[in-house]
């Protein structure tokens, strides 16, 4: 209990934390803490996508990027533990720029096309796409013409909506335990199979338990004839982890 | 008075005309646009030619034919500010739902003329030959400014249009909406 109290509230004098500044302001985090959370933690807002509370970090979207100071490198905050005297920058009109940079490669990778799309106003790319100001795709759009699984009794994947996040993948491993999805293939090939490449209607390993179409941030897994705003649910992940540890 | 106004134009290429629905939906600001502003062009105009020397021209639909291409250049000489205004115009949108197969351009002048439901189906000659993908404005022309949204909300397009007519550079930050 004692123990608790100082990383709360003299988090500084705990001697496993580290001191780093975040925009300017001195904070201290206990050692192996992410830039992200470090941030979270003293009110500091990152954007992110293919991090989700509760599955292991990915850092595969770049979305989250931070500038820290003697270095021209920009760092995904997710992934990277904030360390002792590091200067930490999470917004400068070069970070929006990089920002604006990943959401358009993302929206010019595949078929994005958001009136026709189940999640329109529900999708956290659309949603940073706005938010970012990314007012059109500077890059050339390679219409991708990926497959479409609906061979599931009500879960669907459209691949062509994908953005390669894994947050599906991460919470079918680690919190179902069932290891159904995985990614195949490299770079523009890349994507997100069951089993061993089966029609999801045939993956075996699926407990049907649609935490894969809770986490999906974006339109690529649905579950049919359900609204996708009753569906989505962030928190899922974070929910069942924290409730395991508090029963073991 | 009237030649003080700034000349107004609006076109569109390949859409469905909900964007000019949007703009019809300035509704009474449109008459406040009209102290301002004179349309020169515009699908609601009875007015074939494109006209020289026009300030502002909003274009909703994506370019997929070859002789909007043309069009498209020739608007982009007269004109002083180029907008594209909606999904279509910005990405392609819905106009380019065929892009992602090959040979969409064939496959679509099928699916509309050829259907084997249609009496006498063939696809006629007269119609301009359709590029082999559905392009957004800026990959043809330079664009200086997007609203996108499908269709962008009248609020948008004022805010935008209003901004632009008066000299100021749009923030679209929070403002854009794609879809
Ligand atoms: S997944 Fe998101 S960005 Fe992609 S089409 Fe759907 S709403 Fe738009
Ligand atoms: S429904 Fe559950 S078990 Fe099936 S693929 Fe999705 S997360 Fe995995
Ligand atoms: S299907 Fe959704 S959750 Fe899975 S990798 Fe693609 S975007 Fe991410
Ligand atoms: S959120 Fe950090 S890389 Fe995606």
């Amino acid at each position: 209990m004692l123990h608790v109290t100082l990383q709360q509230g003299g988090a500084s004098i705990n001697p496993n934390n580290v001191r780093l500044r975040i925009n300017g302001s001195e904070v201290a985090v206990p050692e192996g803490t992410t830039i992200l959370k470090a941030a979270a933690l003293n009110g500091v807002e990152i954007p992110t996508l293919c991090e989700i509370e509760g599955l292991t970090p990915y850092g595969g979207c770049r979305l989250c990027i931070v500038e820290v100071s003697g270095t021209s490198k920009l760092f995904p905050a997710c992934t990277t533990p904030a360390a002792q005297g590091m200067e930490v920058t999470t917004q400068s009109p070069k970070l929006y720029e990089y920002r604006k940079m990943v959401l358009q490669t993302l929206l010019a990778e595949r078929t994005h096309i958001c009136a026709v799309c189940v999640a329109n106003e529900h999708c956290e790319l659309q949603a940073n796409a706005n938010n970012h100001g990314v007012d059109h795709v500077m890059y050339e759009r390679n219409w991708s013409c990926e497959s479409i699984d609906s061979s599931h009794e009500f879960l669907v994947i459209d691949r062509n909506r994908c953005i390669l996040c894994t947050r599906c993948i991460r919470v079918c491993d680690q919190i179902e335990g069932a290891h159904t999805l995985d990614l195949k293939f490299r770079s523009k090939s890349t994507n997100v199979i069951m089993d061993q490449d089966q029609n999801w209607g045939q993956a075996m390993s699926c407990t049907s338990c649609r935490k894969c179409a809770k986490v999906c941030p974006v339109g690529a897994i649905y579950i049919e004839n359900e609204n996708i705003e009753f569906t989505k649910d962030r928190d899922i992940a974070a929910f069942l982890s924290k409730r395991r540890r508090r029963s073991r | 008075m009237s030649s003080e106004k700034a000349r107004l134009a609006t076109m569109w290429f390949y859409g469905c005309s909900g964007c000019h629905m949007s703009f019809l939906d300035l509704d009474e600001r449109l008459v406040d646009l009209a102290k301002v502003a004179t349309l020169v062009h515009s699908p609601i105009v009875d007015i074939k030619h494109f006209p020289p020397d026009v300030a502002l021209t909003l274009i909703e639909g994506a370019v997929a034919n070859v002789e909007q291409v043309e069009t498209l250049r020739e608007v982009r000489k007269r004109t002083k500010l180029l907008v594209s205004l909606g999904d279509c115009a910005v990405t392609g949108n819905v106009t380019a739902l065929r892009n992602a197969w090959e040979h969409g351009d064939r496959a679509v002048l099928e699916r509309a003329y050829a259907d084997p439901s249609n009496l006498n189906a063939q696809i006629p000659n007269l119609v301009p030959k359709l590029l082999d993908y559905a392009r957004p404005l800026h990959e043809i022309v330079k664009i200086d400014h997007y609203i996108p949204g499908c269709p962008p909300n009248a609020d948008q397009i004022y805010y935008v249009v209003g901004e632009l007519l008066a000299g100021r550079q749009p923030v679209m930050e929070g403002r854009s909406k794609y879809g």
